[in-house]
């Protein structure tokens, strides 16, 4: 039944996306973090998503496919007496862009609130389907 | 007299199932909407329906006669009825196609008439009812 298939869909979005917001969330807790657990700086982490068949062959649900960390380049911030500046004087801040966090969890969050609607749209259509010759 | 009971529902519940399948098809793009190169699809509803009712396979290519229409079809059948890929009025960068305001119409629109076919259903059951019990 197809309608079912939908909830498995829409759930899939939902984990998804929730999934690309725990890693903003984590982007953004960590934007000042000098050192992370290998003792270097925190990188930027971005989830990739990608298509994957879900019960029949017409539906399509979302995986994360990887967490990713990002490559872009690391600011360097010159402050002599912070404990983990090099030799010139300079600390290696988190490559997090604070303005593409903030976008990716505006988009997170909307497509997060699409598919909690394509849920009840399609709870309301079995609903009303089991009412079918009363 | 059952095969009659058969005829006077078949419409509408082939009606159904193809709206029911449509709807999982608009799901799957609402999910997919943040997807790196999905590409969205959909069916042709009408001609889909009559495929369906003349069960005749539908293996004929729809002809497009301009470029509004659906173009290339995914391989992907929906009672014998092929799914289109849709084509996107503006492209985005990433290769995805969906269009949240193009989906979520369709969505709302298709649920609409879904439901309608559940109530129009419902009446000819009520109506068989009647004349059964006189």
């Amino acid at each position: 039944m197809s309608l079912f298939n939908i909830f498995n869909v829409a759930g899939s979005a939902l984990t998804a996306q929730s999934q690309r917001l725990n890693v903003v969330a984590s982007n953004l807790a960590n934007a000042d973090s000098t050192t992370s657990a290998d003792g270097k700086p925190y990188k930027a982490k971005e989830v990739v998503f990608s298509a994957t068949p879900m019960g029949s062959q017409s539906a399509q649900g979302v995986k994360v496919q990887a967490v990713v960390e990002s490559n872009a380049p690391m600011k360097m911030v010159y402050d002599p007496k912070h404990p983990n500046a090099d030799a010139q004087g300079y600390v290696a801040m988190p490559n997090v862009n604070v303005v593409d966090e903030m976008v990716n969890m505006i988009s997170a969050s909307r497509s997060y609130q699409n598919n909690v609607e394509v849920m009840n749209t399609s709870k309301v259509l079995l609903t009303k389907t089991l009412t079918i010759g009363q | 007299m059952v095969s009659k009971l058969d005829d006077a529902l078949r419409f509408q519940q082939t009606a159904l199932s193809l709206r029911a399948s449509r709807q999982e098809l608009l799901a799957s793009n609402i999910a997919n909407a943040d997807t790196p190169n999905y590409k969205a699809r959909d069916i042709d509803f009408a001609s889909a329906l009559q495929n369906a009712l003349s069960g005749s396979g539908g293996k004929l290519e729809m002809s497009a006669t301009t470029n509004l229409h659906l173009q290339g079809n995914t391989g992907t059948n929906i009672l014998g009825s092929p799914v289109m890929y849709r084509t996107p009025t503006q492209a985005s960068a990433d290769g995805n196609t969906v269009e949240m305001d193009t989906e979520r119409a369709q969505f709302a629109d298709n649920a609409l008439r879904y439901e309608a076919s559940v109530k129009f259903i419902s009446d000819e059951i009520k109506e068989i009812m009647q004349a059964i019990q006189g």
